[in-house]
């Protein structure tokens, strides 16, 4: 019942992503992954509600009766969120004008209030602590992923807009890979992100086949083993 | 004399799905033949990419599965798929624009849900609407309809322009692209101008521009051999027909300013090919006889809203796609009656038999 530390951080970036395994907060993760640095900035705003979130329902896990509980996590969710986008408005305009309805939407997301009851409201401090950023960078990483994948197919580039989240000098982190004229602009629209999607999930399943230690035994030879014993 | 007796199956199916697809490439060869001589070589050259791409992704995918692959490819149903996909989309079209969309045809339409059979979209026109939203502007390089011999591109020219994506010479493609009746309709419809004003231009023959009606016709005359072949049944092609032609008419009579006549929505563009040969595919398509009417009725109805209200002057690949999602469900709700059972009888073998 206990996981250890390992496994949280195992779970989070991997065995459990919220992005590839449990398919949570799929609305921003679909919407906003067009480029990479949108998928950068609403991924560190994810991250740090998660962190926070995680934080204070953990810390009140105790006081906060049964009954009451799934309000008072969302009070406590959308507090956090609402600061972060006034901070995000503040500091990376370009970016929130961009992003725009995401930002509130991260109180809708999913993982985060998932992650509050299934593992926040059980565990100390320290540990809620880890799990929401490990949750934050897993979904960060597929969120990257995703927007790296559809800005090379979609527009031929690699972190357009970077000034949005670094300042002037993120004109140069922008990498034109080939002339966009002939840029696949299916990648940049919706069903391009639910297939970009589908095909994430099935590397990550194709790797855990191939990287399993003791390969499960198929239909067939288990069906084998079946008829044998019977 | 000899009684034989034999086992079962008594009754052999008359076609294999090799045998049924060989028949439709041949009912495609009327057509595609007239679409050569209005809109030049690049139609046969696509038809042979197509094809070829088809065959070859096909061949890949197969082999990827660990299925036999020359008894997968004797099927025919690839050949079928590029040839239809290489029909759509415009004859100039570079190479590569065939190949992306026949990639998706082939891989995700086709072999991401199990193969021929399992298919719950036409992979024809998935891989077209891929390009379709993906190339705007490689996929409005319609050529004028003239014909073959005062075509401006030599076969070999055709060839290079399609491999190369630019025209020969000194040609521009202003002067060699034009736009489709249904392009001409629409913008015309849309800066104000009334149907009769737009059709008065010298694109227009009696229903639509005079290459895209030929072209129907050949089309039509492969679809009655499929008919008369019994490859196909009438349900879905007459119900395509009427579904476009019958909301047309009804509009057109309202208003024959702002709507084209039925004769010039069912000779346009993808109607009859449509009709006859994609919204007819055994395995997206409804397969009960009231499901089929209602299948093909509903891709004609959005067909023309499409055209009239939507987005994209022709709109037989969207309204195709969109059935697709339908058929299974028309399939389960228009069931024909077990013989001797009510409709809302018990299902077959619970003993009351």
């Amino acid at each position: 019942m206990n996981p250890t530390l390992t496994d949280i951080i195992r779970d989070g970036l991997w065995n459990n992503n919220p992005g590839l395994v449990q398919l949570l907060g799929l609305c921003p993760l679909l919407a906003i992954s067009g480029t990479m640095v949108n998928a950068i900035g609403l991924g560190i705003a994810t991250t740090l509600t998660l962190l926070l979130s995680n934080v204070l329902v953990s810390m009140i896990r105790r006081h906060a009766r049964p009954e009451i509980r799934i309000p008072v996590y969302v009070l406590i969710i959308a507090s956090i969120v609402t600061a972060i986008e006034l901070a995000m408005n503040a500091w990376f305009h370009g970016l929130f004008l961009i992003l725009g309805i995401f930002i509130p939407l991260i109180v809708t997301n999913c993982a985060i209030i998932g992650r509050a009851e299934a593992f926040a409201s059980r565990n100390s401090v320290p540990r809620a602590a880890l799990d929401g950023l490990m949750m934050g960078l897993g979904f960060t990483g597929v969120l990257i992923a995703l927007g790296a994948l559809r800005e090379i197919l979609g527009q031929g580039t690699l972190m357009d807009n970077a000034h949005l989240l670094f300042g002037e000098w993120g004109h140069n982190l922008t990498i034109q890979i080939y002339p966009s004229e002939h840029g696949f602009l299916l990648a940049l629209l919706p069903p391009g992100a639910f297939m970009a999607m589908g095909l994430l999930i099935a590397a990550k399943n194709w790797i855990d086949q191939h990287t399993a230690t003791e390969p499960e035994p198929t239909a067939e030879e288990s069906r084998a083993e079946a008829s044998e014993t019977s | 004399m000899r009684f034989r007796t034999e086992s079962s199956p008594h009754v052999i199916p008359a076609h294999s799905v090799g045998g049924v697809m060989q028949q439709v490439l041949m009912a495609l060869v009327p057509g595609t033949l007239a679409m050569t001589w209005f809109f030049g070589w690049g139609v046969l050259v696509n038809v042979l990419l197509g094809v070829l791409f088809a065959v070859a992704f096909e061949a890949a995918m197969v082999a990827a599965r660990k299925r036999p692959v020359m008894a997968t490819l004797a099927d025919n149903s690839a050949i079928v798929t590029g040839w239809l996909f290489a029909l759509a989309i415009p004859p100039l079209a570079p190479f590569w624009v065939t190949l992306i969309g026949i990639a998706f045809a082939i891989i995700v339409a086709k072999h991401l849900y199990g193969g021929l059979g399992y298919n719950p979209f036409n992979p024809a026109m998935v891989g077209y609407v891929v390009v379709l939203v993906s190339f705007p502007r490689e996929m409005a390089l319609w050529p004028a309809a003239t014909t073959l011999p005062e075509s401006p591109l030599t076969l070999l020219q055709s060839l290079q322009t399609v491999l190369t994506g630019s025209l020969p010479g000194t040609q521009e493609w202003d002067a060699v692209t034009r736009a489709t009746p249904l392009d001409a309709m629409r913008e015309g419809l849309v800066s104000g101008r009334t149907v009769g004003e737009i059709t008065a231009s010298p694109l227009f023959g009696t229903f639509t521009e005079t290459g895209w009606e030929w072209v129907g016709n050949f089309f039509l005359l492969g679809g009655l051999y499929l008919l008369f072949r019994r490859v196909i049944h009438w349900h879905i092609p007459v119900a395509v027909i009427l579904g476009v032609a019958i909301p047309a008419g009804f509009f057109w009579l309202l208003d024959p300013d702002s709507f084209a006549s039925p004769a010039f929505h069912v000779f346009s563009g993808a109607v009859i090919i449509g009709a006859f040969f994609i919204a007819t595919d055994p395995v997206s398509a409804s397969t009960t006889p009231l499901g089929r009417i209602l299948y093909g009725a509903g891709i004609g109805v959005l067909i023309f809203v499409i055209r009239t209200w939507g987005g994209y002057p022709d709109a037989v690949a969207f309204a195709v796609l969109l059935m697709n999602m339908v058929a299974p469900t028309l399939d389960h709700l228009t069931r024909p009656r077990i013989f001797g059972r009510t409709r809302g009888g018990p299902p077959p073998g619970d003993g009351h038999a």
